[in-house]
């Protein structure tokens, strides 16, 4: 059992969340996490999120699914039971498509989701996991750890300074 | 920083704070349900009594309970597979393509629209599966390893190409969903009071936090989604239509069908978006989120997907003049003017005329007109599938066989049945789920509230004064 004291920020607008990101580390303090109640535009940028790479996946899981349907077609009609179905040949590449495409989509599809849950430890808890419940309403909450001599009265004014309307202490035990 | 338009009406009305959405959204989640949705609710489990007792007797008897003969082997069931099929793309096309062009008018009325997609395949997928007679061997359309010497499906019938593309789109559409409901179902979370409430919301929501990070990744995977399931749903359709088109049925085979069947699921479908959501922002109060401007851009809709269908009826008919081919002349004067001509004749008035009331604004924004014109259309688009499919069948190559199909009460109890399933399945995710998309009309309000004030102006005077950030 580890646990870990965050100093929460608690922010009323997303302009002044996004200028208090940037000037809070630009004073060179590390930003553990920011939770908003929905996407903010540009938040990725100021934060330093690089672009995920969720779409490579989707594209090679896509592949996977275009192989396997191609493959499970030409291998079934055209080897292991061949039939002369409607004079056409037996591996009717034409009439393959339509379920290479749906393949294609769903392998593409779910791996893809299925991938980011893994990556963002997305599953079914019942435990609540915010650290403040209102950054699922109307609330900006920025997190920073709070390590071994940190001073928190220099962060609790750091925030207040950028526009936080209110700081909390948070432990959380992990 | 706002970006008000003078020209744009605004998404969101009344004045509208983040706080509110989510009190406006979660109330009848979280209240006790109100008279109105339990008189719905049990009527709607009358009709679901029928389609179970419907059901008994087609598995109990066979599906010669159903008023099917040698002549007319699909009728009603592939009428109403069809229908429910067309209904559920308005969901996907809301969601997807609207996502693509960046329509942000689609953020409160996706999640309902995607809940219909969902029910709507549910409710389609019954009548293949019934029409199999025995559908305790339903995963034989699988290409699984049998006993029966290794033969495996017929890899080039459109029939299977259906079944892979009804489950494929049934569970991307289904992933989609409930993608988009993770984050809403974490707000009904953390305003949970009820130790079982906090619990079923906390194992739906799966960990969800709201973190910057996962909201990143959040988007992509909603944008790669959308970009899937654009295909994905013309893909559907196209196959559907595929049903008719590859088969040599005077009628059915023409090349018109894909686009043809496309455009009229997508106008069948917003009509029915139309009748839902028009009851649901009355009985939710729902006003100030689905608004008048909502409701025309779907009529807009209505009408440009209408007037496709009418000019594709229209160029059916020049063309089966144009080939030459007497079979493909006598199966569309029959359509008109034989024995079904009134089928004929309600579908051309319910889908081709009504519509074009949609061209007078007066009649686009008034809650009225487009309820009663989007169950015309609804009706109207029956008739499409019904005319298609009887019509073609029932005076076929040999004079002989030619028959007319009279449906029977089971016939006629299915496909009522599967409203009541459609209904009931509806009210529930009305009432136990978020209807609104609260977090992407969150994300909206600041640029289409039609508010100029800054939301809390006490926060940036003591915050430094806000530097342009890139907005969508």
């Amino acid at each position: 059992m580890t646990s870990k004291k965050y100093i929460l920020g608690v922010f009323e607008d997303e302009d002044v969340l996004l200028n208090a990101i940037e000037s809070i580390r630009a004073a060179g303090t590390k930003i553990y996490d920011v939770f908003t109640p929905y996407p903010i535009h540009g938040i990725d940028d100021v934060l330093g999120i690089q672009r995920s790479r969720l779409p490579i996946v989707a594209f090679f899981c896509g592949l996977c699914g275009t192989s396997f349907a191609l493959w499970m077609q030409i291998y079934m009609l055209g080897f292991d039971w061949p039939m002369i179905i409607g004079g056409k040949p037996h591996v009717a590449l034409p009439s393959f498509i339509p379920v290479t495409f749906e393949l294609t989509v769903l392998c593409a599809a779910f791996g893809m989701v299925i991938t980011f849950f893994i990556i963002s430890g997305l599953r079914p808890t019942l435990k609540v996991p915010v650290m403040d419940v209102r950054s699922t309403d109307d609330k900006y909450v920025m997190a920073i750890e709070l390590k071994e001599g940190t001073d928190i009265n220099k962060l609790n004014d750091l925030l207040r300074s950028n526009g936080a309307i209110e700081v909390n202490e948070k432990e959380v035990v992990k | 920083m706002q970006h008000v338009s003078p020209i744009r009406e605004p998404l969101v009305t009344g004045g509208k704070t983040y706080a509110d959405i989510t009190e406006d959204v979660c109330r009848q989640v979280e209240a006790k349900p109100n008279v109105r949705w339990m008189m719905a609710l049990g009527v709607s489990l009358v009709f679901l009594g029928i389609f179970i007792y419907s059901v008994y007797r087609t598995l109990w008897f066979g599906i010669g309970e159903w008023g099917l003969n040698k002549t007319v082997g699909w009728a009603w069931d592939i009428t109403n597979f069809v229908w429910w099929v067309g209904i559920g793309h308005a969901g996907t096309l809301i969601s997807a393509i609207l996502l693509l062009f960046r329509q942000k008018w689609r953020t409160s009325i996706n999640r309902a629209a995607e809940a219909m997609t969902i029910f709507a395949v549910i409710c389609a997928a019954m009548f293949p599966v019934l029409h199999m007679g025995r559908p305790w061997l339903a995963y034989w359309v699988l290409p699984l390893p049998n006993t029966f010497g290794s033969l495996w499906v017929n890899f080039n019938s459109p029939l299977l190409w259906d079944v892979f593309a009804i489950s494929t789109y049934f569970s991307v559409s289904l992933v989609f969903w409930y993608i988009g409901l993770i984050p809403d179902f974490a707000t009904i979370r953390d305003r949970a009071t009820g130790p079982i409430a906090r619990r079923a919301y906390a194992l739906l929501s799966m960990n969800w936090t709201g973190s910057a990070k996962h909201w990143s990744r959040y988007e992509t995977v909603s944008l790669i989604l959308a970009g899937l399931a654009t295909p994905l749903v013309l893909s559907v359709h196209t196959i559907v239509s595929m049903d008719f088109a590859t088969s040599v049925i005077p009628g059915w085979h023409t090349t018109i069908f894909p686009p043809y069947f496309v455009a009229g699921a997508i106008f069948s479908g917003f009509a029915m978006v139309l009748t839902l959501m028009i009851i649901t922002r009355k009985t939710f109060k729902l006003e100030d989120y689905i608004t008048l401007e909502h409701v025309e851009s779907m009529n807009k809709v209505i009408t440009l997907t209408g007037s496709i269908v009418g000019v594709a009826y229209i160029t059916e008919f020049f063309i089966a003049w144009y080939s030459g081919v007497e079979y493909e002349q006598y199966a569309f004067i029959n359509r008109a003017t034989g024995p079904y001509w009134w089928a004929y004749w309600s579908m051309m008035t319910c889908n081709v005329i009504t519509p074009q009331l949609f061209w007078f604004r007066s009649i686009r924004r008034s809650l009225t007109a487009t309820f009663i014109i989007s169950i015309f259309v609804n009706i109207g688009m029956w008739f499409e599938r019904f005319v298609i499919i009887v019509t073609s069948l029932h005076r076929d190559f040999l004079p002989s066989s030619w028959v007319m199909f009279s449906p029977t009460s089971i016939d006629v109890g299915v496909y009522v049945g599967t409203m009541g399933l459609f209904f009931t399945l509806f009210l529930l995710f009305a009432k136990f789920f978020p209807v609104v998309n609260m977090a992407e009309v969150k994300s909206i309000l600041k640029s289409s509230s039609g508010v100029s004030h800054t939301h809390h102006p006490e926060a940036s005077m003591h915050g430094t004064a806000p530097k342009n950030h890139k907005h969508d």
